[in-house]
């Protein structure tokens, strides 16, 4: 059974300082949960010109791929290293969860907040109550493409910028590391990948075009559904295609 | 600040190449007259590490990024003597991060082309001497020292540097990963770099990146990692 649930539960252990052995926590009382790779809505090309279906695929089946399969092996070995109370191979798997299952949301979100941009839904139009927060919040939609592109061009290496939700800050711009995942609270309303293979092929260096030529394939409907849900709603709609 | 960036790390004076045709008279003028990092050339041709590592990728490597860090550095120095001349520190601290990631990115590539060599010249095959011997007694072997290697390279999460190193304090070889463009500093000197971010080798590999780790070991100048080796 497909539970997105256990992966979140798992980053939430790693950066609280709950023990591990912790009944609300229990990691061993989780069944294996083996993730799968989600289909996209939309066809590898479907982006293009923007970005190159050769990108989408490699993206997508070989890339995204290689996060889930990466995270499944690393959990089925922590599940062993518990049942061994071997706490030195747990301590080492911590990382690499980390990375792959973020990987694995990251890519999971991304592929969502993304539509062909000839769609009604990749219009900002497709998103009143977020624009008018954007609008209140940057002064004007342009005025916030700027702020989240100059946030992607400041990535130092590889990373992702999102837009989230914060119960108490509103909306806020954020760069995440690697591949951080999204999940210390907030709701992550739509986010772009800045590693070298999200664009390389395509613009070689020129990053800044990848950047530029990004807004017209973002999924603004998908925004807007995130925007008004909880962080909870965000990640159901990915627990069903993972 | 470029003049201890070159202090704190001696070795490398000759990789940042800042340039000393910097007129006293120039100096005396104004206090942060300095010189400019500059690109430097390669030693061989960008089509000269092929079939191992693309001209293609070795025209963008060099001529787009290794410039956007020497554009960069000379950037992030230029706000800083300016805001020193302002006596705004905070200011000039701010640029931290900025320097640290092109004059780390300078720093690096200036040894990666260097510690690189077409497979027709001196690149490719294995170490000698004592360099041998040392690599020999650190790792066990050669071949033991390329797999250590290679599972450093292949286990960098993001963008990122595999090194071997000598470590000045224990006096032994080492093999370093550093993020992004963290340069290698402190008791480590660089001895040999692989460049692990997607650029180095997506337009010939893609995804397949143990494919580059693999190939790259027939164009390592063994010469230019000895003469570290000798001198650190
Ligand atoms: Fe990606
Ligand atoms: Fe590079």
């Amino acid at each position: 059974m497909v539970n997105f649930g256990n992966i979140l539960q798992y980053l939430a252990v790693q950066s609280s300082q709950n023990s591990l052995s912790g009944e609300e926590y229990n990691i061993t009382k989780m069944a294996v949960t083996t993730y799968a790779l989600p289909t996209l809505p939309y066809a590898y090309d479907a982006l293009e010109p923007y970005i190159s279906g050769q990108i989408m695929e490699l993206h997508h089946s070989k890339h995204h791929q290689a996060y889930v399969t990466n995270l499944n092996k690393a959990l089925q070995s922590h599940i062993a290293a518990v049942a061994s109370n071997d706490i030195a191979a747990q301590i080492a798997l911590q990382p690499i969860i980390k990375f792959n299952g973020g990987g694995h949301i990251n890519h999971a979100l991304f592929w969502q907040n993304l539509v062909p941009a000839s769609a009604a839904e990749a219009s900002p139009e497709a998103a009143p109550s977020l624009s008018a927060e954007i609008e209140k919040r940057w002064g004007s939609l342009d005025g916030f493409k700027q702020a989240f592109s100059a946030a992607l061009l400041g990535i130092q290496g590889s990373g992702w910028g999102w837009l989230v939700k914060e119960e108490d800050a509103g909306l806020r711009i954020v760069s995440t590391k690697d591949q951080d995942p999204v999940v210390s609270g907030e709701v992550p309303i739509f986010g772009v990948d800045m590693w070298e293979h999200a664009y390389y092929l395509q613009y070689l260096n020129g990053k800044a075009a990848y950047v530029e030529n990004v807004w017209n394939v973002i999924n603004w409907k998908t925004a807007e559904e995130r925007f008004m849900g909880t962080r909870e709603d965000a990640f159901k709609a990915l627990k069903a295609s993972i | 600040m470029s003049s201890v960036l070159l202090r704190s790390a001696p070795a490398l004076r000759g990789a940042l190449r800042v340039s000393a045709a910097v007129k006293p008279a120039a100096m005396a003028s104004t206090s942060f007259v300095r010189g400019k990092a500059t690109l430097p050339d390669l030693s061989y041709d960008y089509g000269a590490l092929e079939p191992h590592i693309s001209g293609k990728i070795m025209e963008l490597h060099h001529k787009k990024h290794h410039q956007t860090y020497v554009t960069g550095l000379n950037g992030a120095l230029d706000t800083i003597a300016e805001a020193e001349s302002k006596g705004d520190f905070t200011k000039a601290a701010s640029v931290a991060p900025l320097l640290n990631f092109h004059g780390g990115g300078h720093l690096n590539h200036s040894l990666f082309w260097e510690n690189l060599a077409p497979a027709s010249r001196e690149g490719g095959g294995e170490p000698a001497g004592v360099l041998k011997k040392a690599i020999d007694e650190d790792f066990g072997s050669f071949d033991a020292f390329r797999n250590q290697m290679n599972t450093s390279l292949a286990g960098i999460q993001g963008s990122g540097w595999a090194w071997l190193v000598r470590d000045k304090q224990s006096g032994t070889l080492q093999l370093v990963t550093r993020a992004n463009q963290d340069p290698v500093t402190g008791s480590y000197v660089p001895l040999l770099g692989i460049d692990a971010w997607e650029h180095a080798y997506y337009l010939q590999y893609e995804n397949r990146k143990a494919e580059y780790f693999e190939a790259i070991w027939n164009v390592i100048n063994w010469k230019t990692v000895a003469s570290r080796f000798d001198k650190a």
